[in-house]
């Protein structure tokens, strides 16, 4: 659905995309992860028709977004970084100019406009001034206006930023929504965990250079993050913390009142060998599990690894 | 006709008139403006009654004639503060809101965008100057001006408007701040109407003082004329006194009794 190639950005000299490439199938949701300032928003700004790229060339539905922008922009459904609203009009007003913006007649904004605010949970507000609505609707509203010309692509730049804990599981579960609903997405952030449980795949992208790119689980095996262990025993908890000091492929162990938490460098072997050892030793073991790993960690290595390439050059 | 109905009642102009229609700014603005244009009629009025030994407070046509002048010129003047107020931020006041970019994304192409926020503007503007119109009746009341007068100077207003206008969206789609675009916009406005102006007044003398010099045979028109073809005001004259036209054309002292070479509003419009 999404084709980049080779796709470049300068800024007066300064290199915003490095030779991008990044192919997104239908009905993929993909996270797009880096840190600040390094090419998100240029990239969305490209495949949203908005930017010209300096060389390289991006597709949305096989339409290149410079030669065929008219035809890019019926598929697509964007929503910036920042955004500003109307403020004096009614929510309903608002879908029904941008829905007159896509050529939508009356009659059938109409019959949309109230579904699109059930999809948002707005429908209470369906009277409001955009003015009224808190930054979380707005957003939220935003999001429905992506949505009136039921696009095949939704371009989501940051669509959690500012938004409360209890904001963010909603615009999440729209999220999941839409994904049920065939869309392709592509979504920014930088709250790593919770891109984790909705999206396919992740592109880490930094300094305007792709790093990663690929299925999350694929991305977190090949990053060989290391597992945390945590268990519990009825006893002598201090003293198995001193004993598995001493234990191969142990690089730290940590021990507190919630039990020894141990930061473990081999394979699924070499861990079950470790249980099989303590218990053998007469530990009374509750609990042994690995503590889930997640795209924090795979985020924060990924960037380690770039500073230290950094250093290095 | 169908298609023209497309082009002209399309979402961006629909959507500017009911935001503007519903801010409070823009009722009191079309009050303020009303009553400035009332006061200056009222301070005319009671100058040129007060004044030049009219005893009796009665005022003839020709004073009220002169009233429609100073009251059709402040107008001007008005119209050429407000215009760039209005549309210097048309597009570059959606960047700085951050609502641009949605805007692009959507089927309209750019062109639609720019016209109706330019239409939207000059509706406006249309509106309060059409809201003056009670002020005019008081110069009706005295006589002295006819109705065709009046309607050719306020087509002639529309015009003042589209251009000032044009070259307000012009420079709220070239630049990035709204407050740099309206100091261009204005910029530009003084040029047209002031430097035009002192231009032909510099000249004229200049060219005045050369022609006596050389005692040269008489020369039927100055090309100086055309420099005040190019000011709103000097046009805005010409609208009302024919006459005006030649005059500017001329070299003083000499007599023609031809008419000139092209009517200062023509020139003005053409332009
Ligand atoms: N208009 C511009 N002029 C010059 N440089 C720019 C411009 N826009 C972006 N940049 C630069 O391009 C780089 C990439 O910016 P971009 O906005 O794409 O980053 P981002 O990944 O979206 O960051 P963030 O996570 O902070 O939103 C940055 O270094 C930025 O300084
Ligand atoms: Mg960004």
């Amino acid at each position: 659905m999404i084709e980049i190639q080779n796709l470049t950005k300068t800024y007066g000299g300064f290199d915003a995309l490095k030779n991008v490439n990044l192919s997104i199938a239908k009905g993929t949701v993909f996270g797009f992860v880096g840190p600040n300032g390094a090419g998100k928003t240029t990239t969305m700004s490209i495949l949203a028709t908005l930017l010209a790229p300096t060389s390289g060339s991006a597709k949305v539905g096989g339409f290149e977004v410079t030669e065929q922008p008219h035809e890019v922009r019926k598929r697509i459904g964007y929503m910036p970084d920042f955004f500003g609203v109307y403020d004096q009009f009614k929510t309903t007003e608002y879908l029904h100019f941008y829905g007159a913006s896509y050529g939508i007649p009356r009659a059938e904004r109409d019959q949309l406009i109230p579904q699109l605010l059930e999809l948002v949970n707005l429908s209470d507000k369906k009277d409001a001034y955009v003015d009224s609505l808190s930054r979380g609707m707005k957003q939220r509203l935003c999001l429905a206006r992506c949505l009136v010309h039921d696009p095949d692509v939704l371009i989501l730049d940051e669509p959690a930023s500012g938004l409360d804990p209890r904001a963010r599981i909603e615009m999440r579960e729209i999220l999941k929504e839409l994904k049920l609903m065939g869309k392709t997405i592509i979504i920014s952030s930088h709250i790593l965990p919770e891109l984790a449980e909705m999206v396919d795949e992740i592109g880490v992208i930094e300094h305007g250079v792709m790093v990663a790119q690929g299925k999350v689980s694929e991305i977190q095996n090949r990053l060989r993050v290391k597992r945390v262990l945590h268990i519990r025993v009825l006893e002598r908890a201090e003293e198995l913390a001193e004993r598995l000091r001493d234990e191969a492929h142990v690089s730290q162990v940590l021990h507190d009142e919630t039990g020894v938490h141990v930061h473990f460098g081999g394979g699924d072997a070499e861990q079950s060998r470790l249980l099989g050892g303590m218990i053998s030793a007469g530990y009374q073991v509750v609990s042994f599990h690995e503590a889930q790993s997640n795209l924090e960690d795979v985020f924060l290595e990924i960037t380690k690894g770039g500073a230290d390439h950094e250093q290095m050059a | 006709m169908n298609k023209w109905r497309k082009v002209l009642i399309n979402p961006v102009l629909g959507k500017e008139i009911t935001l503007r229609m519903r801010t409070p700014k823009s009722a009191f603005s079309i009050f303020a403006y009303v009553l400035v244009m009332g006061l200056l009629a009222m301070g005319i009025i009671y100058v040129m009654t007060s004044g030049s030994g009219m005893q009796s407070g009665r005022v003839d046509s020709g004073v009220s004639r002169m009233m429609f002048y100073a009251l059709s010129i402040a107008q001007l003047v008005l119209i050429a503060f407000m215009t760039p107020a209005l549309t210097a931020g048309v597009i570059s006041g959606e960047r700085e809101k951050q609502t641009l970019n949605m805007l692009l994304t959507t089927q309209q192409s750019s062109a639609t965008i720019v016209l109706s926020k330019l239409v939207s503007s000059l509706s406006f503007m249309t509106l309060i100057i059409l809201s003056t119109l009670p002020v005019y009746s008081i110069v009706f009341l005295y006589g002295g001006v006819s109705p065709s007068q009046l309607v050719s100077v306020f087509l002639f207003y529309l015009f003042v408007m589209l251009l000032l206008g044009s070259i307000g969206v012009f420079f709220s789609t070239l630049l990035k701040r709204t407050i740099l675009s309206v100091i261009m916009t204005y910029g530009v406005g003084l040029v047209i109407f002031l430097v035009t102006g002192l231009a032909y007044l510099f000249a004229m003398s200049i060219d005045r003082v050369s022609y006596y010099n050389s005692g040269a045979p008489v020369r039927a028109y100055s090309w100086v004329g055309y420099l005040l073809g190019l000011n709103p005001a000097g046009a805005l004259i010409s609208i009302f006194e024919p006459s005006f036209s030649k005059s500017a054309f001329l070299v003083q002292g000499s007599n023609l009794q031809s008419s000139a070479p092209i009517e200062l509003w023509q020139e003005f419009i053409i332009v």
